[in-house]
């Protein structure tokens, strides 16, 4: 069973299409990239999966839940928002105690669970100090730990990492890795490098629409473009354009690209061009620095999936 | 039980935001200067130079003033800062988002409600409290001592009066997208109130009656107001359950 299931959600705001019936379905366990440009839907997507707000038509399960029937679905999830806001005149400690009670946790278990997390989002040197004199970063880590308090099946982040910096970024990101397995993720982002790190699945959505949902590999497997990368010494660019010339002529070569001292080989035929690239390189004399097959990026993926969308 | 957990997070924030401090100190102040100013205001008048003729055309004051202007101060300043701590209660927690943040919890939207609106009551019920024993020593000390019972009657009265602004408030609050707004209305509302008040007949069912019953009791004598104080009460309950039947519905 699907830990998040949403089937033909719609959702307008005005005369703006917010969501356009929008379908798609996350397996439990995984860290789940929900990708798109500002605007996309991706936090009202969120907000219709939390209860925080009701779609136009469709429906969504949530940890086997249906979203707006009210039976115990708050107590099966955790949730970041992108701002996330706690109560400025609590210290840490006081914050994470009154969620504890909130999911009516016994005494004995909120000062354990607060003492956990504050050490896991490494606020516990702060613990007393009050939120309002928090950091963005540190609202952030904070806005982690109260989502984590009721140990949630499924736990919503909506860009959870966008405004941090680079160090805190690398860290909110370990931390989620770190949940893999111990709950569904599901975070929105539009920051390709933060889902190419941490994400199992990858949705991308645009205007409101799911335009593809996959696993990460399948994904830029399905994407991939055959070719393969040659870099030479400096200095060797004769050498290389000379290569390139008898490169060009063979019936598995589709196209040939140099930029300085590297080559993007483009080719019809790749298990051919594995066995040939090489040697052909080698018989050529040519000082190879490096030699790969091109593996496309997520965002290269996305920014021609988006395009496309967008000319439709 | 859930709502108690909201109860004491908004208790504590009455504490911390120094909001039950302010309102005590506001009311306790009036509650001892009214008696004061009832006792002693021919006097002022008379030390003002070209004023002696305007003392001597004032009577000796009596507890009947005392008790006047306890219930003209406190409640002017009550229902001020009534309007003032409540306009933003709801509305600036769905601006910052801690509304948000909480209600994607098992935390109901009546208790966060509720809550908030039982602090607010225990925040005056303490400031009246203190404000009552004030104004019962000096004028104890002034004039002559008050019947008990009916004394504790008029603040109850008058504490039932602030509750019906801060329903009101906590209505606007909930309805409207900025704290200003909420204000706005509310302090219309409480125009509209006053201004209907001063409807013959009308106002007998109107909350401000409260107060005149208070200070009728207080004197020891009194005409009832109970249709007053049935509406008091109706609109305290029309403006909680309207205020949630509002909020269950808006998307945060």
């Amino acid at each position: 069973m699907a830990a998040i299931r949403i089937e033909g959600i719609s959702k307008r705001f005005g005369s703006v299409q917010a969501l356009d019936r929008l379908t798609l379905a996350v397996e439990p366990g995984t860290v789940f990239g929900f990708l798109g440009p500002n605007g996309a839907g991706k936090t009202t997507t969120i907000r219709i999966l939390t209860g925080l707000a009701r779609p136009d038509a469709g429906r969504a399960w949530v940890a086997g839940v249906e979203v707006g029937d009210g039976k115990g679905l708050a107590r099966r999830i955790g949730c970041l928002p992108e701002e996330p806001a706690c109560y400025p005149w609590m210290t840490p400690r006081e914050f994470l105690d009154y969620i504890g009670r909130v999911f009516d946790l016994s005494a004995a278990e909120r000062a354990a669970r607060t003492r956990e997390l504050l050490e896991l989002v490494g606020l516990t040197e702060v613990e007393r100090r009050r939120i309002g004199t928090f950091s963005r970063g540190m609202r952030q880590r904070m806005g982690l730990a109260q989502a984590l308090v009721n140990r949630p099946e499924v736990l919503f982040l909506d860009e959870p990492a966008s405004a941090l910096d680079p160090a805190g970024r690398r860290e909110v990101l370990e931390l989620i890795g770190r949940l893999r397995g111990q709950c569904t993720v599901f975070m929105s982002t539009h920051i390709l490098a933060d889902v190419e790190r941490v994400c199992d699945s990858v949705g991308i959505i645009n205007r409101g629409r799911l335009v593809t949902e996959a696993r990460q590999e399948e994904l830029l497997a399905r994407y991939a473009v055959p070719a393969f990368e040659v870099e030479v010494e400096n200095g060797a660019a004769a050498e290389l354009a000379a290569w390139v010339e008898t490169l060009r002529r063979q019936p598995w070569v589709a196209a040939v690209a140099v930029d300085g001292s590297r080559a993007r080989v483009t080719v019809n035929d790749v298990v051919h061009a594995r066995q040939e690239l090489l040697s052909a390189a080698a018989q050529s004399a040519l000082p190879v620095v490096r030699y790969e097959v091109v593996r496309p990026s997520l965002e290269e993926v996305f920014l021609r999936l988006v395009g496309e969308e967008g000319e439709r | 039980m859930i709502f108690f957990v909201a109860l004491r997070k908004e208790l504590l924030e009455q504490w911390r935001s120094h909001r039950l401090l302010v309102t005590a100190v506001i009311l306790v102040t009036f509650g001892l200067t009214s008696p004061l100013l009832a006792r002693f205001t021919p006097e002022i008048l008379g030390l003002l130079p070209g004023a002696e003729q305007f003392s001597a055309l004032i009577p000796p004051p009596t507890v009947a003033d005392a008790v006047g202007q306890y219930l003209k101060n406190l409640s002017q300043f009550a229902v001020l800062l009534a309007l003032l701590m409540t306009m933003g209660s709801v509305v600036q927690e769905k601006d910052k988002g801690t509304a948000a943040l909480m209600l994607v919890k098992p935390l109901p939207r009546w208790a966060f409600l509720g809550a908030k609106f039982v602090a607010l009551g225990v925040t005056f019920l303490t400031a009246t409290l203190l404000a009552a024993v004030a104004g019962y020593y000096y004028t104890l000390v002034l004039f002559e001592p008050l019947d008990l019972w009916p004394w504790l009657a008029l603040n109850g009265l008058f504490l039932l009066f602030v509750l019906v602004y801060l329903a009101l408030t906590l209505l606007c609050s909930t309805v409207t997208r900025s704290q200003v707004a909420a204000g706005g209305l509310a302090f219309g509302l409480l125009i509209l109130l006053s201004l209907m008040g001063s409807i013959p007949r009308l106002g007998d069912w109107l909350p401000g009656r409260l107060l005149s019953w208070g200070g009728e009791l207080a004197l020891g004598g009194s005409t009832p107001a109970w249709g007053a104080l049935g509406v008091s009460l109706g609109l305290i309950v029309a403006a909680l359950v309207g205020a949630w039947a509002i909020f269950r519905r808006q998307e945060l």
